[in-house]
């Protein structure tokens, strides 16, 4: 929180995205978090990918929950639609948001808490909807907002600032959607931009569930030596397993890759993304060859990253139902609405 | 890239643009706050401490400052300093009583200062003080050198002269008027402990161009400006041209049309962007109508029955390449001008017929003496030169630059120590935290355009040849501009050991100043920044390797706004905004006198 808002002078060679917009441009209003706090990068990088798609403020559609992670909806793209919903419901309101527009992107912005505990449920039926959305967990194995009680993600024993360590069982949100079917699976660290930022982008062009569980310290209640969602933690078990990075339909594919071979990955909307497996023995997409991967890594205390799975084939929730293409607010009244004659007609065809 | 030394004073010294562009380092923006809490008197006597004549050169300083402001690459156009120091000096009280004063006693030295100008003035107000017997000699009837001969009356009033060069006469300086030196050597035979050359460049170049001494209607400028001045000249014919495009140009077009011109012709030889005058000084001719005609090269003066009725030009053509370099141009016609004066404003030579050449003293090919640049000493041990004697001519501020420097060297050339071993300048660094998000400055960017001086009404103007034409800001005006000064001594100040690589002080920056990378030659590395890193000119400030990752913070000192954004969200404490001062040692200061104490921070 500071007193002054972020001036609004510019460094006058900023970069402008196709729609002539600068990255200043997708900001909100300033961050009233903790100073430090893993979320507010988070921010911007949703605000430099955003950016970097050139993206219309007023074709994104910003969802969250309660919690620290939940009000981080306000820093980003102040020309956007928002939700901010009840702790724990933003899955089902995008939900309906998403059967009634579907020409919107949706970005929903979570908490490990909001997510994993009290909206645990609600989370795992978006997925198996196969909710067309980008949906962010800025995970710091807390309550940030409630002053720091361990969430659903703890992991066992982790120490809290005060009192005894976690001796739960942790829920990982990345295998959760590998169970459940999620056809976009990643996760990453608030402080690795290089790597955030791309996924993001892939998440929000992605079409069906894309999960980002994002590792994002709080620097108030769960930074200290011995929790296991620290900066420094984080940084020391550190284990990227595919980079990537997403071309615009169009945009050529520059073959600068150092690393493991180039596979690129052809999304539905034409534009790619490239791969750079960091790790050799990975395949993000076989299933189970992936949930066995993961699992041994975090039996290691590893905490693997980047883009851990990836299926286009899927349909998603709109395509699923047969609903229609047209936002219903553009559907004419007298077809949105045609009457109980209408509706008489129809129940008698169930009867 | 090395982690950047910030012990050395030079590093901060250069974040703040407007101080290292100053020749004599003003510490700008020490001043403008102190304006901006109504504090003038404070304001006026921190500029006097640097540059000793604030009332002058709020008015007609060259202000090398101001294309040098930071505001002034984040927008368009620098904080008005200059006008900011006229501000100080208008609504300053009565301090006659802070200001230095000659001891009781003498120092038993004795040193001469030749000319009245600003470099000598300077000269003695630093030694005056420290118990020397000052003389200074001068050749005209009163002081103050090209200030009061060249400069015009309604640009620079007599009055303000008067009182910035009485305040360093009241200090027991024995002022000799109308005492010009004819002979070096004889001087140097009195018994004078050291002497102070600050007799500047006097000498107007000359046009030999045919029909040049047929007409007494062919003026040297800055001869012709003097004798206006004197009010030996009162008059000037109807059209007349003026003969280059610097600043001696600028103001004698508008003394002409303030003595009878009512038409009066600029004629330059190359084309606009290769004027010497300074862009403010064109802007102030042309809202007074002078005409500025470019690519015009003299060819001949147009004598008619002993009369002159014009001059003959060169029409040029130039080709510019791309790196901006001019050739030298083709003539592609002839035009003849019609005019009743001619006034030659094409530049100024150093002229020293009354040194004797065998007196040790060395002299280049231009006939100016060889001085070295940090003691101001020539061959001749005991002589000293500053101002436009030393260089050639160059400005007032420089001027006063090269007194400082002359005057600590005087000193410790007198007390017997050795005058290159000077004290070097300080630095001294005060965190201007106050509390969670307080800080002791007025951190947040006004977005607010500069203020436009306010001008005498351009009919009112010309009715008499002293009317000063700028008005000064107006107190709202002053408020108002003060606000835009970036607060460049406010140092960002980084601590490597105390980061944990959160971005949040990268993520706040309004101008993107600062990444977070891995280390490499400066060259990659500005191509790696998170906003373009184009401007050479400024550092980059690199640290320690931080101690998660092992890469480094890196800041383009470019465009900080100093807004301390990146210090409020640090949660750490890992970067911190400092108050930088630069302490600029002066002769009183230096150690050989007993009273004197060494700078405080100063490094050896
Ligand atoms: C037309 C014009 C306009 C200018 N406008 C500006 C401006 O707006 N801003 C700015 O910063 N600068 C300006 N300058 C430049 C500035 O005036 C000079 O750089 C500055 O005055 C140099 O100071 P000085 O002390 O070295 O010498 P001067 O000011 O030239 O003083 C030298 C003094 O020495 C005296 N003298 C010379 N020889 C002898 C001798 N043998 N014995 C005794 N006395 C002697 C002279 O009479 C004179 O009084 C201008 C110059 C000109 C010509
Ligand atoms: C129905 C309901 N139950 C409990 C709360 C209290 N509450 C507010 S935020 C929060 C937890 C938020 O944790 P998380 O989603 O991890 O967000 P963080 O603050 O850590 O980013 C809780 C329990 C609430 N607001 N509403
Ligand atoms: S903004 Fe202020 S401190 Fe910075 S260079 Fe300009 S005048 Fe000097
Ligand atoms: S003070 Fe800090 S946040 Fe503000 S412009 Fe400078 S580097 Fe950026
Ligand atoms: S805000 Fe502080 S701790 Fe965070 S990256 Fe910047 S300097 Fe480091
Ligand atoms: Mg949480």
């Amino acid at each position: 929180m500071s007193y002054i808002a972020k001036p609004k002078v510019t460094h006058p060679g900023m970069p402008k995205n196709k729609l002539g917009l600068t990255a200043r441009d997708y900001e909100g209003t300033v961050s009233t978090l903790c100073a430090g706090c893993g979320h507010d990068s988070i921010t911007a990088a949703i605000i430099q990918a955003v950016f970097e798609l050139g993206v219309k403020p007023h074709m994104l559609a910003k969802m969250s929950g309660i919690g620290c992670s939940s009000k981080t909806p306000a820093y980003f793209v102040s020309q956007s639609h928002g939700f901010n919903s009840v702790h724990g419901r933003m899955p089902s309101v995008t939900t309906g948001a998403n059967a009634a527009n579907r020409d919107l992107m949706y970005i929903g912005v979570s908490g490990d808490g909001d997510s994993l505990s009290i909206g645990v449920g609600q989370f795992v039926h978006a997925i198996r909807r196969n909710l067309n959305m980008c949906y962010v967990i800025e995970n710091n194995g807390v309550y940030g907002l409630t002053k720091g009680q361990f969430s659903a993600s703890a992991d066992i024993g982790s120490k809290p600032k005060k009192g005894e360590p976690n001796k739960q069982e942790p829920i990982d949100p990345v295998s959760t959607a590998l169970s459940l079917g999620a056809t976009y699976i990643a996760r990453s660290f608030s402080g690795d931009k290089e790597q955030l930022v791309p996924l993001i982008k892939g998440a929000l062009m992605h079409r069906g569930f894309a999960l980002l569980d994002i590792v994002s310290p709080c620097v108030t209640f769960n930074d200290h030596e011995g929790s296991t969602k620290s900066y420094a933690h984080t940084r020391e078990f550190y284990y990227p397993v595919v980079d990537m990075d997403y071309v615009p339909p169009a945009e050529e594919i520059k073959a600068a890759y150092v690393k493991g071979e180039v596979m690129p990955l052809v999304l539905h909307d034409g534009s790619t993304i490239v791969l750079r497996k960091v790790a050799d023995d990975y395949d993000l997409t076989n299933r189970a060859h992936a949930f066995k991967y993961l699992r041994d890594h975090f039996d290691k205390g590893e905490i693997c990253t980047g883009l851990l799975y990836l299926d286009e084939s899927r349909a998603e929730m709109n395509e699923l139902m047969g609903s229609i293409d047209t936002p219903l607010s553009h559907v004419p009244l007298d077809a949105l609405h045609p009457g109980s004659q209408e509706l008489k007609k129809l129940q008698s065809r169930y009867r | 890239m090395k982690p950047t030394d910030t012990s050395n004073p030079d590093y901060f010294h250069k974040v703040v643009d407007c101080q290292w562009g100053c020749p004599a380092h003003t510490d700008v923006p020490a001043y403008i706050r102190m304006i901006a809490q109504g504090e003038f008197s404070d304001a006026y006597m921190e500029n006097r401490k640097s540059n000793v004549f604030p009332g002058i050169l709020g008015r007609v300083c060259d202000r090398p400052c101001e294309p040098a402001c930071r505001r002034g690459r984040v927008e368009d156009k620098p904080v008005a300093i200059c006008r900011l120091k006229r501000v100080a000096a208008d609504h300053r009280d009565d301090i006659t009583a802070r200001l230095p004063k000659a001891p009781d006693k003498s120092n038993g030295k004795k040193v001469a200062l030749i000319g009245a100008g600003c470099a000598s003035l300077t000269v003695a107000n630093d030694l005056a003080p420290l118990g020397y017997e000052v003389t200074v000699f001068e050749a005209m009837k009163t002081t103050g050198g090209l200030m009061r001969t060249n400069i015009p009356q309604f640009r620079l009033p007599p009055k303000v002269l008067d009182e910035e060069i009485g305040y360093i006469l009241d200090m027991n300086v024995d002022l000799k008027l109308n005492h010009p030196i004819e002979s070096l050597k004889s001087l140097l035979d009195e018994n004078f402990d050291a002497v102070f050359v600050g007799t500047g460049a006097p000498r107007g170049k000359n046009l030999e161009l045919p029909g040049r001494y047929d007409s007494d209607r062919i003026h040297i400028g800055i001869d012709w400006l003097e004798s206006v001045a004197f009010e030996h000249v009162k008059s000037i014919g109807k059209k007349v041209l003026i003969i280059g495009v610097g600043n001696t140009a600028m103001d004698c077009c508008r003394t002409s049309l303030r003595i009878g011109a009512d038409n009066v012709k600029v004629m330059a030889r190359k084309p606009r962007g290769f004027f010497k005058a300074s862009a403010w000084e064109l802007e102030d001719a042309e809202e007074e109508n002078v005409e500025i005609l470019v690519n015009h090269s003299p060819k001949e003066f147009v004598i008619e029955n002993g009369k002159l009725t014009g001059m003959k030009f060169e029409l040029m053509e130039y080709k510019v390449d791309d790196n901006g370099r001019i050739d030298r141009g083709t003539s592609v016609g002839e035009k003849i001008i019609p005019c009743d004066d001619v006034v030659l404003a094409i530049g100024q030579d150093n002229a020293f017929p009354w040194i004797e050449r065998d007196i040790g003293i060395e002299f280049d090919q231009w006939d100016c003496p060889v001085v070295n640049e940090k003691t101001m000493m020539c061959g001749r041990e005991g002589v000293f030169f500053g101002g436009d004697s030393a260089f050639g001519p160059k400005n007032i501020i420089w001027a006063v630059e090269h007194g400082h420097q002359a005057a600590i060297s005087m000193h410790r050339y007198c007390q017997g120590e050795d005058i290159e071993d000077r004290l070097p300048d300080g630095m001294n660094l005060a965190s201007q935290k106050m509390g969670m998000h307080e800080w002791s400055f007025s951190n947040n960017y006004d977005g607010a355009p500069r203020r436009l001086m306010p001008h005498v009404d351009l009919k009112e103007r010309f009715k008499k040849i002293d009317i000063e034409v700028e008005l000064g800001f107006t107190a709202e005006q002053a408020m108002q501009e003060v606000e835009r000064c970036l607060n460049c001594d406010i140092q960002t100040v980084f601590t490597a050991d105390l980061c944990i690589e959160c971005d949040a002080c990268m993520d706040i920056c309004p101008v993107n100043c600062l990444t977070i990378t891995h280390n490499g030659e400066e060259d990659d590395l500005r191509t790696r920044l998170r906003a373009p890193a184009e401007n050479h000119e400024q550092a980059l400030y690199v640290s320690a390797e931080l101690p998660q990752t092992g890469r480094v913070m890196i800041k383009d000192e470019d465009l900080c706004v100093h807004c301390s954004l990146c210090a409020e969200r640090c949660p750490t404490g890992a970067w911190d905004m400092q108050k930088s001062t630069l302490l600029v040692p002066y002769a009183k200061d230096e150690i050989s006198d007993e009273s004197a104490q060494p700078l405080a921070g100063a490094s050896a």
